[in-house]
């Protein structure tokens, strides 16, 4: 791929609670048609750093850059202006309701004073073709007679609804089973294939090397690495999460 | 694990062309039996439970008094005796769908009551200025009900059982202790003591049940042109049939001579009927088509996620208490009419929980998230159907008590195991 432009850039990103330094001095980027995975042990900063990306947190300092323009996220409700859609652990789904009614919560389609049911069921069907999202049955289905893979599928097709540029998913595969996984990988990778900027988390390394283009590794807060997921091995990965270095890679010895 | 993406993805387009076909092929009758029979195991039970209660209740008092109960007189009895508790169920149901509760409810519609009365009584004003501002009080109660819950955040449970005590002492206030102000205002009275002439009747019971026939037809029409999910037309045709035939039904009983004496002729659907129906009629609408009802819904099944979609919690849940405070005003002067009078009581005792408990027995759950407007129509009349029951049982007042607490209690055990059984096959 000969993408040169970062759709998102990050540069000496420095954020604390209190005196609690989370991030130092991060950098980060992820590029459009390409899912980014972000690795990193628990407390090294991951959630704060998506967190920064999804405008829920303000950083304290550093640049923030979209499509190579410097920007400041005020809300998540920026973030969304500017096409970043974050899907969370949670994934916050209602689930008295169907598929159709949480994918358009909040953005509903009308007519007049009325629900246009019909054209968001459409727009529901069609977006999960697209997404060729297969074995959910009805889009009439509620939430609560869904797996849980089938519940993330619903949870990332509504952040890619919305004509987003750059998604991020927090550990999608956290509580999913083989099959599950496999389901929501493959999503992933439709994602980047159709153009968007995808960052991934997550803790499995075999999830990651089968779907990540790039990997960015966090220690302790710092950006120890971000390189091509075809220039290193498992054992670098692990390394780097583990004690931040690995050979020529990470923090300076 | 091992996962080969390149693989998964071309069979991920294969199966593209198949996906939702569900959706696009009609359901036959069977398939759609088989969908409901399998959300009725799962806990989602609907109105069948009610309407079961109902049917087995009219049974019950049938056989116990065969020549009474079922009498024409007795039926139109019926009908008024259920409006307070329905009409105040249905503004609960907004509340219990956020998973709050309003304790106040019964003591607000005394309150507003007691206005209405004072006003056209000691003022002399006329019923339409005394029934606005009985409704003013009641948005105003609920106005403020709603500021200490969704703003200040003190649990509505708190809340309302603060105010349930404070409004007895302003009704207290109006009326004066031992009190009681008569209500003899013709337009009032004949909410529940006047009837349609019978030809308006039919009139509205025809256009009731077209109107019904031709959106439910005319939906079915549209799901099928644009191949949405939909649901076979013998169902629809069937559940159209049933309603309007109910309808029918219950007009030519109402319709039907029922004075005691030869001398006088009392026929017609009692005026308070039509002011449920039309409640009825903008609840449903307002809770099943409109963004604002499925923003209820939504912050009752997971107010987070309803914040996160962009949904301002706060305001929806500020506006359900306003619902059920205006409801509680209409139940009070519903009351009001029944009784012809206003008393320090009024709207206590047992209202509020009778309200509560029509709900439930419907269908609306105590968890939130889940419940209609009708259910305040068939659990009012269970409700209603219960007191007309026992009454002509001649049952003591201590019996009266047991039953009706154990029929709630009942109730709001099928409600919790419906939710556990719904927990369980979430899989």
């Amino acid at each position: 791929m000969s993408v040169t432009t970062p759709l998102l850039e990050l540069r000496g990103v420095d954020k604390s609670f209190g005196s609690m330094k989370v991030l130092r001095d991060v950098a980060f980027s992820a590029y459009p048609g390409e899912v980014t995975a972000l690795v990193g042990d628990n407390g090294a900063g991951k959630t704060t750093l998506v967190k920064c990306i999804g405008g829920i947190h303000p950083y304290d300092s550093g640049e923030y850059l979209f499509e190579g323009r410097p920007v400041r996220l005020g809300s998540p409700r920026d973030a969304a202006a500017l096409g970043i859609e974050v899907v969370h652990q949670d994934l916050a789904l209602c689930e008295n309701l169907d598929i159709v009614q949480n994918l358009f919560l909040g953005r509903e389609r009308r007519r007049g004073l009325v629900l246009d049911e019909a054209t968001m069921e459409e727009l529901a069907a069609k977006t999960l073709s697209g997404l060729s999202i297969r074995t959910m049955g009805s889009v009439r289905q509620r939430i609560s007679t869904l797996s849980g893979g089938q519940r993330q599928t619903v949870a990332i097709a509504r952040a890619v609804l919305w004509d987003s540029r750059l998604v991020v998913l927090d550990e999608p595969a956290a509580a999913l089973g083989v099959a599950q996984t496999q389901q929501v990988l493959e999503l992933v990778r439709r994602l980047a294939d159709q153009g968007l900027a995808v960052v991934l988390i997550s803790h499995n390394m075999n999830d990651v090397f089968a779907v990540s283009d790039r990997i960015a590794a966090l220690y302790l807060g710092r950006m120890v690495a971000q390189v091509r997921t075809a220039d290193v091995t498992h054992t670098n990965v692990v390394e780097l999460i583990t004690s931040g270095r690995s050979g020529d890679l990470g923090l300076p010895r | 694990m091992s996962t080969n993406i390149p693989e998964g993805k071309e069979a991920a387009v294969k199966l593209a062309d198949s996906d939702f076909a569900a959706d696009r092929r009609e359901h036959d009758v069977r398939a759609a039996v088989g969908d409901y029979w399998s959300r009725v195991r799962s806990g989602d039970l609907g109105a069948v439970p009610a309407i079961l209660g109902l049917a087995g209740l009219v049974v019950l008092f049938t056989a116990l008094r065969p020549e009474t109960f079922l009498s024409t007189g007795n039926i139109a009895n019926l009908s008024t005796q259920a409006l307070p508790v329905t009409i105040l169920a249905m503004g609960l149901v907004f509340v219990l769908l956020l998973g709050e509760i309003d304790l106040s409810a019964g003591v607000a519609s005394g309150v507003c009551a007691a206005v209405m009365a004072k006003l056209m009584v000691d003022a002399g004003q006329p019923w339409y200025v005394a029934v606005i501002t009985a409704i003013g009080v009641g948005i105003v109660i609920g106005t403020a009900i709603g500021w200490l819950v969704s703003v200040v955040r003190i649990p509505s449970f708190v809340v309302t059982l603060a105010l349930f005590l404070g409004l007895q002492g302003i009704t207290l206030r109006l009326i004066g202790d031992g009190g009681t102000v008569p209500v003899r205002d013709d337009v009032i009275v004949a909410l529940a003591n006047k009837n349609m002439p019978v030809w308006l009747g039919w009139t509205l019971a025809v256009l009731c049940a077209a109107g019904y026939a031709a959106t439910q037809l005319w939906r079915w029409r549209r799901q099928r042109e644009r191949g949405l999910v939909g649901r076979p037309l013998v169902l629809v045709a069937g559940q159209v049939a049933v309603i309007a035939a109910a309808l029918l039904v219950a007009t030519y009983v109402l319709s039907l001579d029922r004075a005691p004496s030869p001398l006088i002729v009392i026929s017609g659907i009692p005026w308070g009927v039509p002011l449920v129906g039309v409640l009825l009629i903008i609840c449903t609408f307002v809770l099943g088509r409109t963004p604002y009802g499925r923003h209820v819904y939504a912050v009752g099944g997971n107010a987070e996620a309803a914040r996160r979609a962009g949904i301002n919690v706060t305001r929806i849940r500020m506006s359900v208490f306003m619902i059920a405070s205006t409801f509680a005003a209409l139940s009070g002067i519903a009351a009001a009419s029944r009784l012809n009078s206003i008393t320090p009581d009024a709207g206590g005792g047992t209202t509020l929980l009778l309200g509560v408990g029509a709900a439930v027995i419907g269908g609306t759950s105590l968890f939130g998230g889940k419940g209609k407007a009708r259910d305040a129509v068939l659990g009012g009349l269970v409700i209603a159907t219960i007191d007309n029951g026992l009454g002509l049982l001649g049952a003591k007042a201590y019996a009266n008590f047991l039953i009706t607490g154990g029929v709630l209690l009942f109730a709001a055990s099928i409600d919790a195991l419906a939710r556990r059984r719904r927990a369980a096959t979430g899989r």
